[in-house]
């Protein structure tokens, strides 16, 4: 049915304006009848007969009216429009129906429509840089180990700057920030920063433009040059209010003067990108030379020349650093570069995450569709005389398969909708979950490519569970017929055995979707029962600022002071200070047991902790062997005393006693530590990974990195963070306080991917554990209904109530247990897919099994046990006269 | 009617060329009048059902081939009049010999077939 243009505008008109066109028709066929009247009265007729003969050579006019609007307007709209007004009709009689199949259908479209948009954000959707796809990053030692192990010496990368060939040019950024480096003063109380130090064609290089003013001048970083800086966008719209003002004004940071030169757009999140669950607020383009003679300091990003690609960039560092290693004998190794495109960096290891997600709400789809499947067809079983009467009134199967179809479509665009209301909901909660470590989470909204892929499983969901069933009942319905009873008919028993076979499908699709959040849910248990070598609980973490004038002497004097007057707080029961907290920025430098030969590539890395007397009691840590620092030995004159962790005992003295051996290479050139203690094992940069070699070293005797005041006490977080701030407030008024986070916080941020998935996943198999429940109860209610005559036969031949019962639940059981069998099997088969997504449990773990079984088997009991109950309450007699 | 489908849409085709060469030869006339002349023209040898003509000038109308107004009649009845169009008339003649050679082709077929038999 093709229409020329013209013709296709004239249909469309005549669409729009059935009434009048209509009117007109009308009378034009009155006014020919008239005609023709007056014609036979003329040729003699009586006005009756010619009436009569007038209409018979007229014909049908309800016919004639028919053709007129079928070759007059869209006679598919009009189909559609009527299906449609049918549709809304039959739905609203069967108002229960309706509303539940709207409910499935929105729980499994708004789960799939959510999860899609986390995926868009976190997978899908380039990173928020212009140049997101030139964006490449380096990392030293292949990707391995902790942050100064990844990182580059401001000389390798100025070298790689000048020598490389594949970057149109490279930047840096320092990422051992966050511990109140920066501290703003002036106006108001002072505050601490979280700032970051870049390269001063960091932004150039990443595509950012500043809202307001400039990004970074090549000259900035010089030594000597006047300090500038640019504001984060929502650091700058709290702090100052949006005030555009504040550019190109100064403001004074650690006591300097800053410029502002720049505003970023809230489009770009820094911590979203390189330090998920953190917020970065300034911006400074440091002076490298400060630093040059320090270790690894700096990550490399770098924007790829036209052609050039990260497989390229990649072969051009292997040769490259060897050779210029060989050019520099004093760098610390060959730095084994691993190049990686920049998105691969941010959300390359959530990718598997993120898949099974996206496989366990497909898996809810198509166990809302199998549901809604099921419920069709109890209901087109119910329905099969009107569909016969329809077909006896001349409704070809294609009319039949076409208004079931439209059925489908509205319920599911109902449900869409309804769904899209849900995923609104889900969104805009997990995108405020600032404290979550997952990148780019707070970019996330439901755009464009949301709605579309809402289209796609709205439109998918229509089809798979309205055109199947649509076809099957019009086949059926065309050898049924008007006359034939519908109950215990041919007909009837199809479709039963259809159904038995729907929701054995969709009991092994829920098994597999709760083996699935069985593994990871019991995965995740296993984390939080991770040994974590300290305590958490009852232990709350302050940073705090102080002045010491940048000499080492002034440094003990003043954490005593500040230790013992937060000892004085009533309730507090141990109190220290560290430079970084473990699960947080970690650095690592060099360590060897003095007299041990050491192979060249021989890692001996261990993180560095700077602690003060105390802070191992505060945090929990266990002290398996020796003692803790004193202040009576903490001096700088003395010799160095370090402890150790268990890793590291073992590593560097492996079959001895590590107490009182000397240890070397982290210390001034020519001079040793002694090992005063022996501390277990500590989780440093998640909860997952084994802990590896760690030093503790003491404040007065090595360089910290800013300072964590831990404290361990009785007293409530409400009640001990004020007290804090108060004594830390009255010790140094112009010093700015940071954060006060209970250390469990801490803990949860480290797990919160792993809990956000678990979570995820949990729900939607729970949601699948309901959705077969109902396709259960569903199933064997309805066979209880159809079977209502032969239960009464089979009472009334002496069948005791219990019998019934047994019989119904019995069958119930055969078609969970068929279902879970399935289901047991596909997820033994399939576990090792999520296999890498797993700790420390088997992807066959026979727990979840079992666990799985023993729910599922549950859940079916009940579901199946309410119609059997009704069954067994038939009265013979009744149930004999039924019908 | 649904078991004639085939049917339909060849008589559909021929009666439009049928109201298209009435309103050439007579001029604008209104339905009745198009289809008396046509029953008139054919002398009863086909059964037309006068309503089905106004399925054909709705399409005609939609095509652009005819024109109607609202007049009144000789007896002064109110009637809606066609006229065939400028573009009418040419698919008029085109359609025309299209039908004749369409004609032509089917006698000589059905003769061969004659012959091939005997």
């Amino acid at each position: 049915m093709t229409f020329s243009f013209r013709e296709s505008l004239f249909r469309l008109q005549s669409f729009a304006r059935k009434k009048p066109l209509d009117q007109d028709l009308a009378e034009e066929m009155a006014s020919h009848l008239q005609f023709a009247i007056e014609e036979n009265i003329q040729n003699g007729m009586p006005p009756q007969e010619a009436e009569r003969q007038a209409r018979i050579s007229f014909g049908g006019p309800q016919q004639s009216k028919e053709t007129h609007r079928e070759s007059r307007g869209l006679p598919f709209l009009d189909t559609l429009l009527r299906d449609i007004r049918y549709t809304f009709r039959t739905l609203w009689r069967d108002r229960a129906f309706a509303a539940i199949a709207i409910l499935i259908l929105a729980l499994g479209i708004g789960a799939n429509i959510a999860v899609f948009s986390i995926i868009n954000t976190l997978l899908l959707r380039p990173l928020p840089f212009a140049n997101s796809n030139e964006l490449a990053w380096l990392d030293s030692n292949r990707g391995l180990g902790g942050l100064s192990s990844l990182t580059y010496k401001i000389d390798v990368y100025d070298e790689y700057a000048k020598q490389n060939r594949s970057f149109q040019q490279v930047t840096a950024y320092m990422p051992f920030f966050g511990s109140g480096g920066y501290s703003l003063t002036g106006k108001g109380e002072p505050r601490a920063l979280t700032g970051v130090m870049v390269d001063s064609n960091f932004f150039q290089t990443l595509g950012v433009k500043p809202l307001y003013g400039r990004a970074f001048l090549p000259g900035e970083t010089a030594k000597g040059a006047a300090h500038v800086a640019i504001l984060d966008n929502a650091f700058w719209r709290q702090h100052f209010n949006s005030d555009r003002s504040v550019l190109n004004t100064v403001v004074t940071i650690n006591r300097q003067p800053y410029t502002v030169v720049g505003i970023l757009p809230p489009s770009f999140d820094f911590g979203a990108a390189f330090a998920p669950g953190q917020r970065i607020e300034l911006f400074e383009p440091y002076p490298w030379d400060d630093i040059r003679h320090w270790g690894n300091t700096i990550f490399i990003i770098g924007g790829l020349k036209p052609g050039a690609t990260v497989q390229s960039a990649q072969r051009e560092a292997d040769l490259l650093m060897p050779q210029m290693r060989a050019a520099h004998k004093d760098w610390y190794s060959e730095y084994p570069t691993r190049v990686s495109s920049l998105s691969n960096h941010v959300r390359g290891k959530l990718r598997s995450s993120l898949i099974v997600l996206w496989s366990a709400v497909g898996l809810i789809l198509l166990i809302v569709c199998v549901n809604l499947a099921n419920l069709l067809f109890a209901r087109s079983a119910a329905r099969s005389k009107e569909f016969a009467t329809r077909t006896a009134l001349g409704a070809g199967r294609s009319r039949i398969v076409g208004q079931l179809l439209t059925e489908s479509v509205v319920l599911s665009t109902a449900g869409a909708l309804l769904g899209l209301v849900f995923a609104y909901g889900i969104v805009a909660f997990v995108s405020r979950q600032a404290s979550l470590a997952l990148p780019l989470l707070s970019s996330m909204k439901i755009d464009g490519a949301t709605l579309l892929w809402a289209l796609l499983v709205t439109a998918l969901a229509a089809v798979l569970f309205g055109l199947a069933p649509g076809f099957l009942i019009a086949s059926a319905n065309l050898r049924a017929g008007l006359g034939s009873s519908s109950r215990g008919s041919t007909e009837g028993r199809h479709f039963h055995g259809l159904r038995s076979l729907l929701v054995i499908s969709e009991v092994a699709l829920a098994c597999v979707l709760l083996v699935g959040a069985g593994l990871l849910l019991r995965s995740f248990l296993r984390v939080l029962d991770v040994d974590l070598g300290f305590q958490p609980s009852q232990t709350a973490a302050l940073t705090i600022s102080y002045d010491d004038n940048g000499d080492p002497k002034h440094r003990t004097p003043i954490l005593q002071e500040i230790l013992r007057r937060v000892r004085q707080i009533p309730g507090v029961e141990a109190a220290g200070i560290s430079d970084m907290l473990p699960l947080g920025r970690n650095r690592s430098w060099g360590f060897q047991a003095v007299g041990r030969a050491y192979s060249r590539d021989e890692d001996n890395g261990a993180y560095v902790r700077i602690v003060t007397p105390g802070y191992i009691e505060a945090m929990g840590i266990r002290l398996l062997e020796g003692r803790d620092f004193s202040w009576a030995d903490d001096r700088p004159d003395t010799q160095e005393s370090v402890i150790i962790n268990e890793a590291a005992a073992k590593l560097h003295w492996p079959g001895q006693d590590a107490l009182g051996k000397e240890a070397e290479n982290f210390t001034a050139r020519g001079k040793t530590a002694r090992v005063i203690g022996i501390i277990s094992d500590v989780r440093q940069n998640s909860l997952e990974d084994a802990s590896t070699p760690e030093m503790f070293l003491s404040y007065a005797q090595a360089g910290p990195e800013g300072s964590e005041l831990i404290v361990r006490t009785k007293l409530p977080p409400e009640v001990l963070g004020p007290a804090l701030t108060r004594t830390m407030r009255e010790y140094s008024p112009d010093q700015p306080i940071g954060e006060f986070r209970p250390l469990q916080t801490i803990v949860d941020s480290s797990t919160s991917p792993r809990r956000f998935f678990v979570t995820l996943v949990t729900s939607f198999a729970a949601l699948g554990l309901i959705l077969a429940a109902l396709g259960i109860y569903g199933v064997i209610s309805y066979m209880v209904t159809r079977q209502r005559q032969e239960i009464g036969i089979r009472m009334a031949l002496g069948a005791s109530r219990s019998d019934i019962l047994f019989g119904v639940v019995n069958r119930t059981l055969r078609l969970a247990f068929a279902g879970i069998f399935i289901g047991a099997v596909v997820s033994f088969i399939g576990g090792k897919w999520i296999s890498s997504l797993l700790f420390q449990t088997e992807p066959g773990d026979p727990m979840t099994f079992v666990a799985m079984f023993v729910v599922f088997a549950g859940v079916a009991l009940i579901a199946g046990y309410i119609p059997a109950q009704r069954a067994s309450r038939v009265d013979p007699l009744v149930a004999l006269r039924y019908e | 009617m649904a078991p004639s489908e085939p049917k339909l849409d060849l008589l559909q085709g021929t009666l439009d060329l049928m109201v298209l060469q009435t309103l050439a030869t007579l001029g604008p006339q209104h339905g009745y009048g198009i289809a008396r002349r046509i029953e008139q023209v054919s002398g009863d040898a086909i059964l037309l059902n006068q309503g089905t003509i106004y399925a054909s000038l709705v399409r005609l109308q939609q095509r652009g081939w005819i024109a109607a107004e609202w007049g009144t009649s000789d007896n002064n009845r109110k009637a809606k009049f066609y006229s065939i169009t400028k573009s009418g008339r040419k698919q008029l003649s085109t359609d025309m010999s299209y039908w004749q050679r369409l004609t032509g082709v089917i006698g000589r077929v059905l003769a061969m077939q004659d012959e091939g038999e005997n």
